[in-house]
């Protein structure tokens, strides 16, 4: 037995099981629980319509991210990796470096962007083109704009690596055999780099998916995401119960994603792409 | 041709990467009461507010001491779990690496939410060491994926041949391995001190009432508009989470390069 090992098993293992048995308590009061083997917060979650529009609103939003990440963060991943320019090593810092500049001061950098006295409305205003501010903020296309501003680099590294990976003999034996470039691209190299596409895909859509901060900044009153719920129900409403029925929820979907993917396309991408 | 258009349609994604923190590092600089635009003149007000902000300096201090002692922390189980999973051979070796490395795939909301119950369980309050040992599990995968790539290219003669001259295994780890770890020992810490300091989805969780970390402090001090010392404090923050990376890296490639 490794340290590690015990210490992951103590804090992570033991804790898991202990949202799943809170789950069946009774909730009092604030913050006062009685233990008990209750389905009542279980059928709370699977009759009242908030909580079920709370997760198609987190699916709809976290594949909305995840393939608008993916479209976006394909090419300068082709480019990266293709490119004969010299200082290829400063490209790939350049990705790196987003991971060291704190999320909540890259989130909340959107407010200087699209606020009414951000930089857009700043120079339409100054232009002419407009009287008033845009409002951009404070809304659930603000919301997407940052998740995809923090999670893009997670694509892009998965994508480069896979691209990496292919055999740079492949595309020009498939065009000496008369392919075009584009369906060098289309029957070689895309599908080569489906693995790195589908890792950066599957970190994205989890990391989505299970925030609630980004929210909180950027968005209004209304886009919520499931993670939301959980911070209400544990910090305000101080209901530990449902909590951690909300948790236990979220752990299982999210799991069901990683299997799913694991079926599909093994563990091993995703390993290299940490590696 | 249509590399161009590649090459373009990466420089914008670029640009979409930096600007928005470019922004924020230029208006630390701005003299104007408001956070945002338009740039008024140069100030470094800003800068003496956040040093006479007492909540600011000891958030601060909380974020450094517990950065610093997770990145012990977990540099120190991650090198031995790596030790570990590299160097001996035990059954169901493969399993153990997916799950050491599964706190990646937890998302942190459950994690916080599960070592907290867990804390409740034991009816313990919440403490600076819930926070230190949550960021330990968080940053531990990383550190261990670091180490562990290090390690496989480390060949075990070097380890066999202080072995067979004599010395015992302590000795061959403290004088062998562990400085040819070295740069991987260090690049985990790093990693670890970073993702603690940045940290903020668990620590809301997690903080002890009225204590505050930097990355919490600014979300406290969020009121749908950006004050100008939070542009301040971010540009210290940046400057501590990347500079420090950057000129380590740049002093080892210097060190390596006058070595030989």
């Amino acid at each position: 037995m490794s340290p590690a090992l015990v210490t992951i098993t103590l804090l992570v293992v033991v804790p898991m099981s202990l949202i799943l048995i809170y789950s069946f308590y009774i909730n009092i009061d604030l913050g006062v629980d009685r233990p008990a083997f209750s389905f009542e917060n279980w059928s709370e979650l699977f009759t009242d319509n908030y909580y079920h529009v709370a997760i198609w609103k987190t699916f709809r939003l976290s594949v909305i991210v995840t393939v608008l990440a993916a479209l976006l963060g394909y090419i300068p991943a082709y480019f990266i990796a293709n490119t004969t320019y010299k200082h290829k090593w400063l490209l790939l810092l350049l990705l790196i470096l987003p991971f060291w500049v704190s999320f909540i001061i890259r989130t909340l950098s959107w407010i200087h962007i699209m606020g009414n006295q951000g930089a857009i409305n700043g120079v339409l205003l100054w232009l002419g083109v407009i009287d008033e501010p845009l409002q951009m903020m404070f809304n659930e296309f603000a919301v997407i704009v940052g998740f995809i501003h923090v999670f893009l680099p997670y694509m892009i590294l998965n994508v480069y690596v896979s691209l990496e990976g292919v055999d740079r003999n492949l595309v020009p034996a498939a065009r000496t055999l008369g392919c075009s470039p584009w369906q060098a691209f289309r029957e070689v190299t895309l599908p080569l780099s489906l693995p790195g596409l589908a890792a950066g895909s599957l970190l994205v859509f989890v990391l989505t998916a299970g925030s609630y901060v980004t929210p909180l900044i950027l968005g209004g009153p209304n886009d919520f995401l499931y993670g939301n719920l959980i911070y209400d129900a544990i910090l305000s409403e101080l209901n530990w119960p449902m909590g951690a029925t909300l948790s236990f929820t979220l752990l299982v979907l999210l799991g069901l994603v990683v299997v799913l993917y694991s079926r599909i396309m093994g563990m091993n991408q995703l390993y290299k792409a940490f590696g | 041709m249509g590399w161009n258009l590649i090459r373009l349609y990466a420089v914008a994604v670029y640009i979409f990467m930096f600007a928005p923190v470019a922004v924020v590092l230029l208006l630390a600089f701005n003299s104007s009461q408001f956070g945002g635009f338009p740039i008024e003149g140069f100030s470094l007000q800003w800068f003496e507010k956040l040093y006479e902000n007492e909540a600011i300096v000891r958030a601060f201090k909380t974020s450094f001491v517990l950065g610093i002692g997770t990145a012990i922390l977990a540099t120190t189980i991650g090198i031995l779990a790596s030790l570990a999973l590299v160097r001996y051979r035990f059954p169901g070796k493969a399993w153990i690496t997916t799950f050491l490395i599964s706190p990646v795939l937890v998302p942190e909301t459950v994690l916080a939410v599960g070592l907290l119950l867990f804390l409740r369980w034991l009816s313990m309050p919440r403490s600076f060491a819930l926070l230190l040992i949550g960021h330990t599990i968080i940053a531990l995968p990383f550190v261990v994926l670091v180490v562990q790539a290090r390690l496989v290219g480390i060949r075990k003669d070097y380890e066999e041949a202080a072995l067979s001259l004599g010395a015992n295994p302590l000795q061959t780890f403290f004088q062998i391995t562990l400085p040819l770890l070295m740069p991987a020992v260090f690049a985990g810490a790093l990693f670890a001190f970073t993702i603690s300091f940045d940290n903020i989805t668990a620590t809301i969780f997690w903080r002890p009432a009225g204590s505050e970390t930097v990355p919490t402090q600014i979300f406290g001090m969020l009121r749908n508009s950006v004050s100008p010392e939070i542009n301040a404090l971010g540009f210290v923050m940046i400057v501590i989470t990347v500079g420090v990376p950057l000129m380590a890296g740049g002093l080892a490639r210097y060190f390596t390069r006058k070595q030989r």
